[in-house]
């Protein structure tokens, strides 16, 4: 089955294509990694998948569903959660909040205007479920700005994992980080179940390698190399202008 | 434990000394605390935008003085009674609020800033100018306060009922801040982009929360309006809702206690500064650079870091 469908998808902005007729197609359960040079389209790419970016024409699906025009919340409703590039939290709440917020926005419907937050104490014990899985739980009452930078990246990725998404899109998940915060972000990843469908942008090539099921490479706005690690170790096209002429 | 003990006898103390008021002081001065209660809770549903949900408008007199104005008219030109003007006018407010938000909900900072200021100029416009219909500047005087059995005609039991009024409100507003609800609008005040990827319709929340400000604010302006018997423009004009935005500021944006304190110091230095000049709105200028070259979290934020110093040396 296919989680994520994205048709010959372009986006223009003034005379600029940043993606200009992008096809991917990734299974259910699938590791993806998007490799490119800076300004290869990517994240924009991303963007439209998560919806904070409007296509100019072409069509993404999720889980056959047509997502292409739909608000990002009714997206995030259908199993799609992302992180973001630049660390994207909320600086003036406190960890533990910040995860009731994000348990919170899969069952938004379900909750009253005058009933106090701290009567529901099934999501406060989620959430200090979530905390205590993903090594976080010394955080939990510290307000997220005085947060080490990789205790933020980490949060970004508990956030995200909060509502329990199909569909999981990392941006640059370890940009920024040393050597030891990266292979704590990666062990995190390989710890989630694989059922979950995970799509990455990634820059470090030994964390690409060493998560991705299939990797698709970016250059230009346009796809120019698809499939596994050997296929795009042996590409000269993707040696030349990704890993270096050398 | 001590905290909570102390913050428990500071609310005991308060809301004896709310208690007292009428007892212990002269009637100007009853009414003078009078006032300070109801722009209390027109500061507060300012803040409910300002400071929880992170918008901030220049135009929030528009429901205070729609809701003063619908009094006014259906009192003195319908002639109907309070029962049914009184929560006409909450209706009125809610309305203007709800026409109001998805126009000014379609900009963003000082965007939303000018739709907001722009909206309440309308506004004004037409009680400034439409003079067969609201006497223009001159007002309308005259409007007699509700009686529910017992007169509210002397300033000791309008207190009492604005108080009741008041108090009702902001245990509303307190519910509201700390439910789910509110704290989706905090998260919204922090990052937008953030919630909508966690699958929060963002948009319809800070539609609520504008359509609950207004509301609030009607409250307010409603009282305000059988306080002085009196509606006039100046209920609608910017400065007004300018006011109301430097006692959120004052006092601390984000807290319901922060601009409560603003609003009962801004109000008490009206009534002394202008009793010395007629300056008072340059006075009140001063007040805002002050306070946001030397307390950008206000009153509430002054408190705050100084307790963390004594705390953590």
């Amino acid at each position: 089955m296919i989680a994520l469908a994205v048709e010959d998808l372009r986006k223009n902005f003034g005379g600029v294509a940043a993606v200009g007729g992008i096809s991917l197609e990734i299974e259910v359960g699938e590791r993806r990694v998007l490799l490119g040079p800076n300004g290869a389209g990517k994240t924009t790419l991303f963007h439209s998948i998560a919806g904070h970016v409007l296509p100019s024409s072409g069509r993404i699906s999720l889980l056959g569903h047509d997502i292409t025009r739909l608000r990002p919340d009714r997206r995030a409703r259908l199993g799609l959660a992302r992180t973001f590039q630049i660390t994207n939290l909320f600086p003036q709440l406190t960890v533990l909040d910040s995860v009731l917020l994000a348990l919170g926005g899969m069952k938004a419907r379900r909750l009253r205007l005058v009933r106090p937050m701290s009567s529901y104490r099934a999501m406060y014990d989620e959430a200090d479920r979530l905390l205590d899985q993903w090594g976080l739980t010394g955080t939990a009452r510290r307000v997220v700005r005085n947060l080490s930078y990789g205790e933020q990246r980490q949060l970004e990725l508990v956030l995200a994992l909060a509502g329990a998404p199909r569909v999981l899109l990392l941006d640059e998940p370890t940009a920024g980080l040393s050597p030891a915060e990266t292979s704590r972000v990666v062990a995190m990843v390989q710890q989630l179940p694989r059922d979950m469908t995970i799509v990455m942008i990634e820059h470090d090539m030994d964390v690409a390698f060493e998560l991705a099921d299939r990797i698709a490479v970016m250059h230009q706005g346009r796809l120019i190399a698809e499939g596994d690690e050997a296929a795009i170790r042996a590409n000269r096209q993707v040696t030349e202008i990704y890993l270096g002429a050398e | 434990m001590t905290a909570r003990i102390g913050s428990l006898v500071a609310s005991v103390l308060v809301v004896a000394l709310l208690l007292a008021v009428p007892e212990a002081l002269r009637p100007y001065y009853v009414g003078l605390v009078t006032k300070m209660l109801i722009f209390a809770l027109f500061a507060m549903s300012l803040d409910l935008l300002l400071g929880y949900t992170g918008l901030a408008s220049l135009g929030h007199a528009a429901y205070f003085g729609v809701a003063s104005y619908t009094i006014a008219l259906l009192l003195l030109r319908a002639k109907l009674s309070s029962e049914i003007a009184f929560p006409a006018s909450l209706v009125a407010a809610t309305v203007t609020g709800a026409l109001f938000a998805p126009l000014a909900l379609r900009g963003r900072g000082s965007y939303f800033l000018m739709i907001t200021f722009a909206l309440a100029q309308v506004v004004w416009s037409i009680a400034f100018g439409w003079r067969t219909f609201t006497n223009g500047d001159d007002g309308m005087p005259g409007i007699p306060r509700p009686d529910f059995g017992w007169s509210l005609d002397n300033a000791q039991s309008f207190y009492y009922f604005v108080l009741v009024v008041v108090a009702v409100a902001t245990l509303l507003l307190v519910l509201i801040v700390k439910s789910p609800f509110g704290r989706a609008l905090r998260g919204i005040r922090e990052s937008e982009s953030r919630m909508q990827a966690l699958g929060y319709n963002v948009w319809l929340y800070q539609y609520v929360a504008f359509v609950l400000a207004a509301a609030f604010a009607g409250l307010a302006g409603a009282l305000y309006a059988y306080f002085n018997r009196f509606v006039g423009p100046e209920y609608l004009h910017v400065i007004q809702s300018a006011e109301a935005l430097i006692m959120v500021i004052l006092g601390g944006a984000g807290t319901l206690l922060g601009p409560a304190i603003g609003a009962a110091v801004i109000v008490f230095l009206e009534d002394y500064v202008s009793s010395m000049t007629q300056h008072w709105v340059l006075v009140l200028g001063v007040i805002y650079v002050v306070v946001t070259l030397f307390a950008p979290r206000g009153l509430i934020g002054l408190i705050v870091s100084y307790r963390q110093r004594r705390f953590e040396p």
